[in-house]
Order: structure tokens, then C-alpha cells, then sequence
């Protein structure tokens, strides 16, 4: 699918000759050098993205790593110095200031980390700031505004001013106020940083529930790996103004480019970042009906690697785990199910970190269902050890460094 | 006496000043007819006024923005100014402020945007408000009264040139110290520049702006007070009477007009400043 953002040869470079600066990167010096030789400041170096329509993009990296200039360069806040930023095909970079306004008012919103309302303002004319830019109506900007407080679930604090509101409630405003010109893309720079933890989690469900509404191109700046693997469907990680490394959380966690990457993941439970249907075993489980023999259901259970099988009702849901040793207690034309064991199947999201305790508790393999509860495949105990202890050995590389 | 450098920084004053009269009359009679236009219409409207209501506004306006306690204290000040039969005097002196404020906020809050738009525009205006400030205010009434004769225009003109520093740096000042991140959400929201100067940049200035034309009025009642060596007239010229007759009780009742008048100004105009935290 063509990105929605394409970014490709993307510098800035700040300080008193830019152009200069670029030219010595381009000659292969490095960063620090070049501020000791030019007293230009290398901020973004040479970054190429593609973001897709609908995902959560990370970026993460150190404050300094060049992320929140990034992120000001994909609406033109700062002027780039190479590259282009095409947006659905158009380049950011050669808009005329008409095209820009357009693109901020319609199609791009932004949230801040110290939410960057209006103190003079109520929270419903915070909300309505972005249309009332554009020129919306005072009534029809307010409906749209207390839907977007409703999203947020702030209504009922429509007539408050900012400075009455806690930090998480304030933030939201700032969500309500991107939200209100129903944006496409969403632009947070470190929006959930100033908040503490507790509340930030609260705002990454929100963030999630409100993509579930509607899918929005979020592109969410981060320095907090957990709140990353959290809300992100792609994570980039950034180091010195480069992109070092672009990848689904799992990808990042499990083949880091380089030392730094690694750093990341120190003190972070890697077994939160696993869930269920990454370590499920779904090509050698036998799925039988209710009404499968104990015969049939033994050649077939013969015929793979494990040593059990389950059976599933007609429209696929899962209903029990049968066992090939409790097989030999029936005669070959007796139901499978007479012997099978009902257990409560897992989701396929449930963290890595949570199955141990269920599989202590089960006499059988976990079964795992989808959200419609049709069955994806089983946790065997070996698969169940062999995920904990590769975490184990990530997070014990890690600690290392 | 005849090795001393003497350069003579006089002179060219005194020429300029020449220069100016002989060739730009018709501005200096422009810009007079409007001055007197400005402060005519202010002390006309406010003599205008029967005095209790007058009295009776500006305790209401003293009660509602400032306090209660403050009202009583306006009820007694102009009470005060009416049993020492200054009120005449006070009018003229309060239609003079208003006049020359009013002027140094038109022309001083677009310099002080200016400014806080452009480090240029900043570094050049930044000395010439330095010596606007710290010039001794009499030294204003020489040319005023060259090139305008005596009396309130005049007047008028000192005072509007030593009163619109401080709305100049404070608006400078104010615009400069918006947040970065608010910039940011106007602009990122699709502010132009228009916008981003009426819509974020001037309304969280406000604060800073307000201090500024808080001092802007409370100098330009000082000088309006000095102005009265050139007939400006007003509670100025009940002080200068009570000097040149060594009348101490009229010189104090002059002067304590002007307190009155002054605190009764900077408070009000202070509750202006924070209206926000008063009715939030």
C-alpha cells in the first residue's frame, strides 16, 4: 500500500550555515565534529520513511537524538535543509505558505508535551481552536468541539479554563483540540511524557480506543520504550539525528540494530512485549468435531509432533483439549469428546508474562482463541519454556551493556 | 577656556530644532490641532458629567473590579477632592492622562509588536527608548513649548513622549515571552501570521501588556504634573501656584489631588489586568 508519509533524504542542520553543515556530512564527518569545525548543529540526518495509513509510528530515541525536529519537519513547523516529506504524494517541502495553512488545518494536527493550551480560553474554545483558525462558524465549531470534548471525556468540563484542570485533563484538551478538525494524521510530540505514570497509561488506552473508533495516522514521539511498545505498530528508533532502525516492536526487541538500540530495553520486561499468539503453536494441533472417534482422533493426533488435539464446534469456537494417552481409555468407536478436557481458552493478546501461572493451573496445553472465540492454536508447555527462557537470555544480553 | 574641546552637541539641537519650525509647520499644526482635539473632547465630555455621577462611577467601578474596601476608600478620596474644591482642576489633569495615553498606546503597541517580530527593529528601538526614559522629563517642555506655544497641547505632547516607553517594552517584551510550544500550536493548527498575532501571541501578552499600560498611565500623570510649567493647567498648576506663592496648604491640597488621582488610576487599571482570576 503507497505510505501516507514518505520521507526520503530528509536533513536539517541548524547554526549559522547550513548548507556548509550539509556538505560536511555528505563528507562522511561526523556530528560533533562538525559543530567544532562550523558551530552548525546537525539535527536530522538523512532519514528516509515510509509511515503507513493507520498506523501508530514511533519514534523513539535520547533527548538530542533529533525526534521532536523530525517531527516538526513533517509539517513544515521547521524549514527542512534537504529532502522531501510528501504527504499522499505531495511534497511538504515546496508548498507555498496557502497550501501549508490547508494541510495544518485539515489534515494535520498536532499535540504537545506541555499541551500548549490557551489560558484565556475556555476548555471548548481550546477545543475549537483549529476551526475557528479556519474559519468555522462559532456555532457549528463549539458542536464540533464538544464531540470531540466527548471523545475524550471531558464534556462536562466544557466551561472550565485550563489552569482548573489536572495535567491528564489538560492533555486531553489538547487531544480534543486535535481531534475536533478531524485530522487524518496526528502529530504528538511526547504528548504523554509530562504526565505521570498512572495517567499516562490511561491516555495510551485512550489513544488505542480512540484508533479503534477511527483509524487516524498517528505519529507519536517517545523517549519512554514501554509507552513504545505500548501504543506503536512500527517503532523507528532514532540516535544523533539518524534513524538507526525501523521495525515492529517484537522485530526491534528480538534483532536490535546496534548497542544503543539495545540500550533500550534495559529493566524493560520483555515478556510483556510477547503475547499469546507469538509463542502459540498452530500448525501441528489436529482441530477435530464433536462428534470425531477416539480412532480417528488418535491416527490423527499419530500423524504430528504433539500429543494433543482439540475439538471445535461448527462454527470453528473452540470447545476442549484431548489428550492422546486419555484416547486409550475409550474404544476406537466412542466420541473423542468423552475424555476431552475443557479449559478456558486465553485471547490472543494475553502477555507472554501472564501464562505461566495459567499453565501451572492446566492440566492440558493452553488453548488460544481469536476475539470471536475461534480457536488459533495452543501454548504447549515445551513452547511456553523455550519463550521464557530466550526472554531470559534478551534480557540478561541486555543487562550486560 | 579656548584649548577645551567643546562640541557642540547644542548647537545642532538648536539647529534641528530650527529646521523643523521652519520647514514642517503644517505637521506641527496637524498634529496640534489633534492633541487639542483629543484632550478638549475628553475634559468636555468628563466636565460634561455632573460631578456626584461621575463620583458615583468611578466608586461603582473602584467597588466591582478592585474591592469592596477599595470602593470606601474611592467614596472618601473623592469626597475629599470635591471638599477641597479640586474637581475642576482634577478633571482637566485625568482628560490630559487619558489624552496623552491614549496617543502612546496608538503609536507605541504597534512599535513594541514590531519589535517583538524583528531583533532588528528591536536593537534600533531599544536606545532611543532608553534615552526617551531616562532624559530629565523637564528638558521635553523646551522644544514642546518651541514648537507648540504654552498651554495644554504642549503638554500634552511632553507627556505622550515620556509615557510610551514602558507599553513599548512591555508589549515587546510580553509577545517575546509567549511559550514556544503555544507558537507551535497556532502554526501547526494553520495560523497565518495575522492570526498568530491575534489569536495567541496578544491575548497571552496581555498580562505583560497591562503592566505596560498601567505605567505608561501612572507616568504620564507624573509628567502631566510637570507639564503644567508650560500652562498645561490641571492639579499641576495647584502645585506650581502653592511653589511660586510659598503656599504650603495649597501646594499639599495639589498634591494630594495627584495621590488620589494616581491610586485611584493604577488600581483600576491593575483590575483590568487580571480580570481573568477575578472571575474565574
Amino acid at each position: 500500500m503507497e505510505p501516507i508519509i514518505r520521507v526520503r533524504d530528509l536533513f536539517k542542520v541548524f547554526g549559522p550555515n547550513p548548507q556548509e553543515g550539509l556538505r560536511l556530512i555528505q563528507d562522511g564527518l561526523d556530528k560533533d565534529t562538525i559543530f567544532e569545525r562550523t558551530g552548525n548543529t546537525v539535527g536530522v540526518k538523512d532519514c528516509n520513511l515510509d509511515i503507513a495509513e493507520g498506523e501508530i509510528f514511533v519514534v523513539m530515541g535520547l533527548s538530542g537524538s533529533g525526534k521532536s525536529t523530525l517531527v516538526r519537519l513533517l509539517n513544515r513547523l521547521i524549514e527542512p535543509t534537504a529532502g522531501t516529506v510528501e504527504v499522499r504524494g505531495r511534497d511538504v517541502t515546496r508548498m507555498n505558505q496557502r497550501e501549508l495553512i490547508r494541510l495544518r488545518s485539515e489534515d494535520m494536527a498536532m499535540v504537545f508535551q506541555s499541551f500548549a493550551l490557551m489560558p484565556h480560553k475556555t476548555v471548548i474554545d481550546n477545543a475549537a481552536f483549529g476551526l475557528e483558525i479556519a474559519g468555522v462558524g462559532r456555532a457549528r465549531r463549539r458542536e464540533r468541539a464538544l464531540e470531540a470534548l466527548d471523545q475524550v471525556g471531558l464534556k462536562a468540563h466544557a466551561r472550565s479554563y485550563p489552569d482548573e484542570l489536572s495535567g491528564g485533563m489538560q492533555q486531553r484538551v489538547g487531544l480534543a483540540r486535535a481531534l475536533a478538525t478531524d485530522p487524518s494524521i496526528m502529530l504528538m510530540d511526547e504528548a504523554f511524557s509530562a504526565l505521570d505514570p498512572l495517567i499516562r497509561t490511561e491516555m495510551q488506552d485512550r489513544l488505542l480506543d480512540l484508533q479503534h473508533e477511527r483509524r487516524r495516522t498517528v505519529v507519536f514521539i517517545s523517549h519512554d520504550l514501554d509507552e513504545a511498545i505500548r501504543i506503536g505498530d512500527r517503532i523507528a528508533i532514532m540516535q544523533g539525528g539518524e534513524v538507526v532502525q525501523v521495525g515492529t516492536p517484537k522485530e526491534i526487541i528480538v534483532d536490535p540494530a546496534n548497542e544503543y538500540v539495545r540500550s533500550f530495553f534495559h529493566g524493560v520486561d520483555i515478556t510483556q512485549v510477547f503475547q499469546a499468539c507469538d509463542i502459540m503453536d498452530s500448525e501441528n494441533i489436529p482441530v477435530l468435531d464433536a462428534d470425531t472417534t477416539a480412532g480417528e482422533a488418535r491416527n490423527r493426533i499419530a500423524h504430528v509432533p504433539g500429543n494433543e488435539a482439540v475439538i471445535v464446534d461448527a462454527e470453528g469456537r473452540f470447545r476442549s483439549v484431548v489428550q492422546a494417552k486419555r484416547l486409550g481409555e475409550l474404544t476406537v468407536d466412542r466420541p473423542a469428546s468423552e475424555v476431552a478436557v475443557e479449559v478456558e481458552p486465553v485471547t490472543e493478546d494475553v502477555a507472554l508474562a501472564d501464562l505461566p501461572g495459567r499453565a501451572a493451573k492446566s492440566p492440558v496445553s493452553i488453548p488460544v482463541v481469536d476475539a470471536d472465540g475461534a480457536f488459533r492454536g495452543l501454548v504447549t508447555l515445551p513452547r511456553l519454556v523455550e519463550a521464557l527462557d530466550r526472554s531470559r537470555n534478551v534480557a540478561v544480553a541486555n543487562g550486560d551493556h | 577656556m579656548e584649548d577645551r574641546i567643546n562640541i557642540p552637541v547644542g548647537d545642532w539641537i538648536e539647529a534641528a530644532v530650527d529646521w523643523i519650525l521652519a520647514n514642517l509647520e503644517p505637521a506641527l499644526d496637524g498634529i496640534a490641532w489633534f492633541l487639542g482635539l483629543l484632550t478638549n473632547s475628553f475634559e468636555g465630555a468628563l466636565l460634561a458629567i455632573p460631578a456626584w455621577l461621575l463620583v458615583l462611577a468611578l466608586v461603582g467601578l473602584s467597588w466591582w473590579r478592585v474591592s469592596w474596601r477599595f470602593g470606601i476608600f474611592a467614596i472618601v478620596a473623592l469626597g475629599l477632592i470635591l471638599g477641597m474644591d479640586l474637581w475642576e482642576p482634577t478633571i482637566k489633569t485625568l482628560s490630559l492622562v487619558l489624552a496623552a495615553t491614549a496617543v502612546a498606546l496608538a503609536i507605541g503597541m504597534p512599535v513594541g509588536v514590531a519589535m517583538a517580530r524583528s531583533d532588528w527593529v528591536e536593537a534600533s528601538i531599544r536606545p532611543v527608548l532608553d534615552l526617551m526614559q531616562t532624559m530629565p522629563p523637564f528638558v521635553y517642555l523646551i522644544p514642546a513649548a518651541i514648537f507648540f506655544g504654552l498651554g495644554t497641547v504642549p503638554g500634552a505632547i511632553a507627556t505622550v513622549v515620556f509615557c510610551m516607553p514602558p507599553v513599548v517594552r512591555l508589549t515587546n517584551l510580553g509577545i517575546r515571552q509567549v511559550n514556544r510550544e503555544q507558537i507551535e500550536a497556532g502554526l501547526a493548527f494553520g495560523c497565518n501570521r495575522r492570526q498568530l498575532l491575534t489569536k495567541i501571541q496578544l491575548p497571552l501578552a496581555m498580562p505583560s501588556i497591562m503592566a505596560g499600560i498601567n505605567q505608561t498611565i501612572m507616568l504620564a500623570l507624573s509628567m502631566v504634573v510637570i507639564a503644567s510649567m508650560i500652562g498645561a493647567g490641571g492639579l499641576g498648576n495647584t502645585v506650581l501656584t502653592g511653589i511660586q506663592r510659598l503656599d504650603v496648604g495649597l501646594g499639599f491640597e495639589g498634591g494630594l489631588g495627584v495621590v488620589i488621582l494616581a491610586i485611584l488610576l493604577d488600581r483600576i487599571t491593575q483590575s483590568v489586568g487580571l480580570r481573568r482570576k477575578a472571575s474565574g
